[in-house]
């Protein structure tokens, strides 16, 4: 199996954007040929992660156009739909395509366009990922996390407050992301005093909707040096998934497919929670960074609160997480989001984060489909040729 | 909070009553397979690998409720806000959980609560599913008194 290097990072501004899916795809996908050094003829394999371009726009066949509007025909191309992890389920799509030597030379590029749609729309476009049995209740993403924040907080004595702080932190990181659609600190008060949305969170407890594009280019490790010096590897990674229907689940705190899908990457890359230095957490609900961040590893079941109150996860903490703004912050665009949480990391371990950038060496990505549905972790390591 | 007045037997989408009643109201369905595990809803094969060999009707037993949420930003034709569930039946010493709405927000963790049947939980030509593609009558979950 090749060793497979990322040789080439980009994204576009997240936000409100008057551009369409394809010329969303199309923007970031140019500006990663161009960070990598790479013409269009060179790459083999074409992947867009995408959750519902037809849904939302009317415009299916991504994939296909994307492959002629970057001037890459012939290459091979695939639409990857995994709905929020489609970013997480498409690198490792690409990860597939080099390592299996398939491909010398992958373009990954995910994107989506929802803002002209209503809040409500949008809402339902997401929610259709649901079960027949849920869907029929009025059950959205964003209800599960009330459901699961109320029983968070309840089984583990956690105050609300320490919630309110993830969204703190993030909107503070996404001040110094000129991508992020939102700029802008927010204080705790104003956190814990917006408008319920699914009791107990609040506004600003949750993502916004966000049109948005990123990508990434994938070589094999041995071919990488022809065009980096300095390059950053994918040394594990592992996909995994949960039940469709959520209230199945023994323990709704636990999203084992966080937990199945790193075990499998640490696995890979010989490396365990502690060699985690940054990461990129789904924070699409502040609930979601104390899941992930206990399911990871990084704290035992139901201390993943304390984390934030110790300042653990700042910017300045042993293990800063969500340098970016987080979804929560820069934006939620569907089948960017992954991608774009992989191009943090590559920005933090290439030490191109300008005033975002830690000390790091070994970064990971965990991107989160549905309510834990389907969920992708990734470990990416610096590499100086 | 409490904003669905609930008809003794059952009720509607708008919590105005439906003519449906308890005694004319279908099953709460949930299957039970050969090792014993009991599903809602049922799956072609359960947690053990095997296919249904029976169905367990929930409307005869009550639940706990294992977390709630009240939304207030709901999605094309669904009521807001809109109270919701996970609630855990103990068919005979056997668990099986459920999601659904409640008639009220006014519950709590560890409520005991029965299903009320409605004939129409949300508006199926309101949001992006096709109606035809599922079933849009079921079980709220109400405070036992």
């Amino acid at each position: 199996m090749e060793d497979v290097a990322i040789i080439g990072a980009s994204m576009t501004q997240f936000g409100q954007r008057d551009a369409w899916i394809r010329e969303l795809l199309a923007e970031a996908g140019q500006a990663c040929l161009d960070d990598a050094g790479v013409s269009a003829d060179a790459v083999e394999h074409l992947y867009v992660s995408n959750m519902a371009s037809g849904e939302f726009e009317g415009q299916t066949g991504v994939p296909n156009a994307l492959a002629h509007d970057l001037q890459a025909v012939p290459a091979y191309t695939a639409r990857i739909d995994q709905t929020s992890s489609s970013g997480g389920a498409g690198i490792y799509a690409a990860w597939q395509s080099v390592a299996s030597g398939a491909s010398d030379m992958t373009l990954l590029v995910g994107g989506e366009k929802m803002t002209h749609k209503s809040t409500a729309e949008s809402t339902d476009v997401i929610a259709s990922l649901t079960h027949p049995v849920e869907y029929k209740h009025g059950l959205t993403l964003p209800s599960f996390a009330g459901l699961t924040a109320r029983l968070y907080l309840d089984t583990y004595d956690a105050p609300r407050e320490s919630l309110g702080k993830v969204a703190v932190k993030n909107h503070k990181n996404g001040v110094d992301n000129p991508h992020a659609q939102f700029r802008k600190e927010v204080d705790l008060d104003t956190v814990l005093d917006s408008p319920i949305v699914a009791d107990p969170l609040r506004l600003y407890d949750f993502c916004p909707i966000t049109d948005g594009s990123a990508a990434l280019m994938f070589c094999p490790a041995s071919v990488a040096e022809e065009y980096a010096d300095e390059y950053v590897r994918v040394s594990g990674i592992g996909g995994a998934t949960d039940t469709h229907v959520v209230h199945e689940r023994s323990d709704p705190t636990t999203m084992r497919g966080v937990v199945e899908s790193s075990d499998r990457a640490y696995e890979m890359a010989g490396l365990s929670p502690d060699d985690v230095d940054v990461a990129e957490l789904h924070d699409m609900f502040t609930i979601l960074e104390f899941l992930q961040f206990e399911d990871l590893g990084f704290a035992e079941k139901g201390e993943g609160w304390k984390a934030i109150e110790e300042g653990r996860t700042e910017r300045d903490g042993d293990l800063p997480i969500n340098t970016s703004g987080g979804l929560k912050s820069k934006g939620h665009p569907l089948g960017a989001s992954g991608v774009a949480q992989a191009y943090e990391i590559v920005q933090q371990l290439r030490g191109d984060a300008g005033k975002r950038q830690v000390d790091a060496d070994v970064g990971l990505a965990c991107n989160v489909g549905g309510f834990g549905n389907c969920v992708t972790t990734a470990i990416f390591e610096e590499v100086n040729a | 909070m409490s904003d669905e007045p609930a008809d003794e037997r059952s009720e509607s989408a708008n919590g105005a009553g439906s003519g449906a009643t308890r005694d004319d109201a279908p099953a709460f369905e949930a299957a039970r397979y050969p090792d014993g595990s009991i599903t809602y809803p049922a799956h072609p094969t359960g947690p053990g690998g095997d296919e249904p060999v029976g169905t367990v009707d929930l409307s005869e037993y009550t639940a706990e409720v294992v977390t709630w949420t009240t939304s207030t930003a709901t999605p094309p034709g669904v009521r807001e806000p809109n109270h919701v569930a996970i609630v855990e039946f103990d068919v005979d010493g056997e668990p099986v959980r459920a999601i659904g709405q409640a008639t009220t927000g006014d519950i709590d963790i560890g409520d005991e609560v029965e299903p009320v049947y409605c004939d129409q939980l949300r508006d199926p030509d309101a949001g992006i599913r096709e109606p035809a593609s599922q079933e849009w009558d079921g079980f709220r979950f109400r405070p036992v008194e």
